[in-house]
């Protein structure tokens, strides 16, 4: 079964079984990690060019690897510089980078809707690396697969999201992809960086942590940026972290097999004690080997689709 | 080109003589001369125009249109705005002073009026600045503004925050019995919004205005209108608040009037969600409840006119993200059939809808216009209410094409539009204005 | 038009008489892996262990090897296999790696197998062992070891049916009717 689609959006657009050929295909793909050559030709002669006009190591690390493990040529292209100076208009920017014969587009954006933007122009297949407080649907994907793999079931897990939900595309995905699969999600933070109206999202929201994590299987958390302390969302960040810092005595309120995962980079000490980011319970760091082998996936998946 | 014309057989609608009848309408030397069931041949050339089918209305008039200049001709031009506006049906148009310099002073409302006699093909009344430079601290010199022919004040897209100063302004407002416009918003509740605060802002992730951004300032404006006795006239409404807060306002007898746009009784933040910068305005589209309260303030008078906000946008600026375009979307074209639709919809009477795009406006700037009486200047829009067209960006005549309305399929549109006398022809038939 | 080329009985004598070849011409079972191409030729690569087994007292190791991502017509094709697991849990430095597949074609699928294997590993020797080979070659390849020769038109198909995907183990000449 291919992936019948040209581009990777949200995670909203993609049903159950596209999601589970994804997370199917990226279990494949982990083992070719492991090799003593991590590099197969299935994507040779295919262009990926990694659009970011917002800076991130790690995300633009993982997708370029994953191309090149893939035996794509990958380029990098950071936007941010280029464009505003010139005063050229982002579809102008996309069109001269697509005439440079490119099969994907991997765009990262401060603006949500910029990847649906482009989608909607460009022959090549457009991945999502994260626009604006929309959707990080690569993340979402990783997010699902490492709670997968380790809990076997997601229906009817207790899942809760801790921080910004307010600015974070990670959440949203997640929500989504949660939701769909049936976990009980609820979502954890101050109330002025809760987006309104998100119950329609079919998730709890709860201003308590200590309330909020009690039984929890997997407890997502948060960055939170620390601009936003200037923009008035919480008065200090020692505040914040005392009312909704994961610690230790937090923690054990949870299921005694919890997971903790965050997206990354962490503030330790903020949302996240050390102990806890390099403790037991944390999975962060197969997030992020989900993440490539995820990201291999919808490459893979994208340019069979892009067959038919 | 004879001076004399005789409309025949049109179904003539002038609310503010309350006439509703088929009947024939004669202009001599640019002035309304005669209107009655049936007039004879006048003596001498004279031109006939066939009216039969067709809707005869006072020149409709728009309260609130972005004309651009000067300082932003690459947006749009006197000529371009002016053309539009007689495609759409109107014949005066009420200019925004938020052009580059501010019209803050005489000498840029003189310029905005030679260029207007130059190259319009309407009547253009230019709307001055509260305050200096729209700045919000020092208020401009009114009496020159209202001298040089300024109709009404504003701080229109740089609302006045500060509202001692808008207690001012409304206060010295009233030696010159002008209307102080506001466009209602608190600036520091929109912060970085982009779009209307609800179930499609959270979904889309974008940030969102809290429709609180425009009642809190309605509620201030009704307040200082009380305060001061000032004629205060509340630009494009959005919202179910605001509606709510204006109708309790006219009960308790405060001088405010209100407006509202086409897109805001027609489409909801819903138009938003493929990102389409077209759709991006200020204030936002808001919910279906909020339309729904515009309905039905449009329907029992609440808000007496329906403006345009024509604001257009060069399309780089508007094929940007969303966070980066520009607020604002033309509408002078698209406006009077926008408008038709709430009499097949049954919100309003054919004759409420002309009220508001006519006397109605034109109470609110107390301008002798909108009204076919004898000896009135002749500005006439004549409409076919039952031709079917769809907009085109090519068809515009706007310089700028920045609506989210093409693509869409419209019923009625002006067929002849004549302004002091002088009839402007070829509107849909493929000709130019000009 | 459908016809059985092998039977289930015929299908485990040819597993037994291949078996019986790698172990003649490998002098026994010493430094042999079975590796089968995903998902017949693992299949077959288990039953041909046992088999051994059988015969020697011990089984061979065997991986399983996807050769998806070494295909060359990645680019154009319309039926499109789901990606499935390489798993090979040992050294094949040294090793003679017997590689299974149940049908041999046009090379094509041997040809990434191989590409595959040196990528993974650095066999002393790779052979080659098919259930059917149906001709029409389109690379310089052969088999060591082959269940059944099987001389067939371009357009007719070959489908293996193992027990191990629930069904009833047997080969199936299909031929397209001439009838539309
Ligand atoms: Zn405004």
């Amino acid at each position: 079964m291919p992936l019948k689609r040209k581009d990777i959006l949200s995670i909203d657009a993609l049903s159950c079984e596209e999601i589970d050929l994804i997370l199917q295909t990226a279990e494949s793909f982990k083992e070719v990690s492991t090799r003593d050559i991590k590099k197969v030709p299935a994507l040779r002669g295919k262009t990926i060019i990694n659009l970011f006009f917002e800076p991130s190591t790690r995300t633009r690390t993982s997708f370029e690897l994953a191309g090149k493990r893939l035996s794509a040529d990958v380029i990098n292209i950071s936007a941010a510089s280029s464009s505003a100076v010139k005063n050229e208009t982002i579809l102008d920017t996309a069109r001269n980078i697509e005439a440079m014969h490119s099969d994907f587009i991997v765009v990262r954006h401060s603006a949500s809707g910029v990847p649906q933007l482009l989608a909607g122009v460009l022959r090549s297949a457009v991945i999502n690396a994260g626009d604006g407080a929309h959707q990080h649907p690569s993340q979402g994907l990783l997010d699902l697969m490492t709670i997968k793999e380790k809990k076997g079931e997601i229906k009817g897990l207790k899942v809760v999201i801790v921080g910004d939900i307010l600015h974070s595309r990670v959440a949203r995905s997640d929500i989504q992809g949660l939701v769909k699969y049936g976990a009980e999600v609820c979502v954890v933070g101050p109330p002025t960086l809760i987006p309104s109206g998100i119950e329609r999202w079919g998730v709890k929201v709860s201003l308590h942590m200590d309330e909020a994590l009690v039984g929890a299987d997997i407890i997502i958390v948060l960055r939170l940026q620390l601009e936003r302390q200037s923009r008035g969302f919480f008065p200090t960040l020692r505040e914040y972290a005392m009312l909704y810092g994961l610690n230790q005595n937090r923690l054990n309120l949870a299921d005694p097999e919890v997971l903790v995962m965050h997206p990354g980079p962490i503030n330790r000490g903020i949302e996240l004690s050390s102990e806890i980011a390099d403790g037991l319970s944390s999975v962060i760091l197969d997030q992020v080997t989900n993440g490539l082998a995820v990201r291999m996936a919808l490459f893979f998946l994208l340019s069979e689709g892009s067959q038919h | 080109m004879s001076d004399k014309i005789l409309i025949k057989g049109g179904r003539i609608i002038d609310p503010s003589h309350k006439r509703d009848e088929v009947a024939d309408l004669l202009i001599e030397a640019g002035v309304i001369s005669g209107i009655s069931p049936s007039i004879a041949q006048p003596e001498g050339t004279f031109r006939t125009i066939d009216a039969r089918g067709l809707l005869v209305v006072p020149g409709l008039i728009d309260l609130h249109t972005h004309l651009r200049v000067p300082g932003f001709e690459y947006k749009e031009t006197i000529a371009s705005a002016t053309a539009a506006a007689a495609s759409g049906g109107f014949t005066t148009v009420c200019c925004m002073p938020n052009t580059n310099p501010v019209n803050d002073n005489q000498a840029v409302t003189e310029l905005i009026l030679e260029r207007a006699a130059a190259e319009g093909l309407v009547h253009v009344l230019p709307v001055g600045a509260i305050t200096k430079g729209s700045q919000g601290k020092e208020l401009a010199e009114m009496a020159e503004l209202v001298s040089a022919g300024c109709v009404a004040v504003s701080d229109d897209g740089l609302p006045v925050m500060n509202s001692e100063i808008m207690r001012l302004a409304m206060t010295y407002a009233t030696i010159f019995d002008i209307p102080v416009i506001d466009h209602c918003e608190d600036l520091n509740l929109t912060a970085d919004g982009v779009i209307f605060e609800g179930k499609v802002s959270t979904d889309l992730g974008l940030r969102g205005i809290p429709s609180s951004s425009e009642t809190v300032m309605v509620a201030r404006d009704i307040e200082l209108a009380e305060l001061t006795g000032a004629r205060v006239h509340l630009a494009h409404i959005s919202t179910a608040g605001s509606v709510q807060l204006i109708r309790e306002a006219k009960k308790r007898g405060i001088s405010v009037t209100a407006e509202t746009c086409p897109h805001y009784f027609t489409l909801t933040d819903e138009a938003l969600r493929g990102y389409d910068s077209n759709a991006k305005m200020k204030p936002p589209l808001a919910s279906s409840k909020d339309m729904e309260a515009i309905l039905a303030g449009l329907a029992d008078g609440t808000i007496e006119v329906i403006a345009t906000d024509h604001a257009p946008h060069a399309s780089e600026e508007k094929e940007q993200e969303l966070d980066c375009a520009p607020f604002g979307i033309i509408g002078l074209e698209t406006a009077l059939p926008l408008s038709l639709k709430l009499v097949e919809t049954g919100v309003l009477s054919l004759s409420d809808v002309i009220e508001k795009l006519t006397s109605g406006p034109a109470k609110v700037i107390g301008q002798k216009i909108g009204r076919l009486g004898i000896g009135d200047r002749a500005d006439i829009t004549l409409i076919d209410p039952d031709v079917e067209w769809t907009v085109k960006a090519s068809d515009m005549k706007s310089l700028s094409k920045n609506s989210p309305f093409i693509g869409w399929t419209m019923k009625g549109r002006a067929s002849t539009v004549i302004v002091s006398g002088k009839v402007l022809e070829g509107l849909y038939d493929g000709g130019k204005l000009r | 038009m459908e016809r059985v080329i092998l039977n289930s009985n015929e299908i485990s004598r040819a597993l037994t008489r291949i078996s019986h070849e790698i172990l003649e011409r490998n002098k026994g079972p010493k430094d042999l892996i079975l590796i089968g191409i995903q998902t017949g030729g693992v299949y077959l690569a288990q039953r041909l262990s046992s088999q051994i087994e059988k015969i020697e007292g011990d089984p061979l190791p065997v991986g399983a090897l996807d050769i998806t991502l070494y295909r060359d017509d990645l680019a154009n094709r319309s039926a499109y296999p789901t990606l499935k697991k390489t798993d090979i849990p040992f050294d094949m430095t040294d090793h003679k790696v017997i590689l299974v597949d149940d049908v041999l074609y046009t090379g094509r699928t041997i040809r990434a197998a191989l590409d595959s294997l040196i990528d993974l590993g650095r066999p002393r020797e790779i052979q080659l062992a098919v259930l059917i080979d149906r001709g029409h070659r389109e690379l310089p390849i052969r088999a060591d070891y082959v269940g059944k020769n099987l001389p067939t038109a371009f357009e007719e198909k070959v489908k293996v049916f193992l027990e191990e995907t629930g069904e009833e183990d047997r080969v199936i000449l299909n031929r397209p009717s001439k009838t539309h």
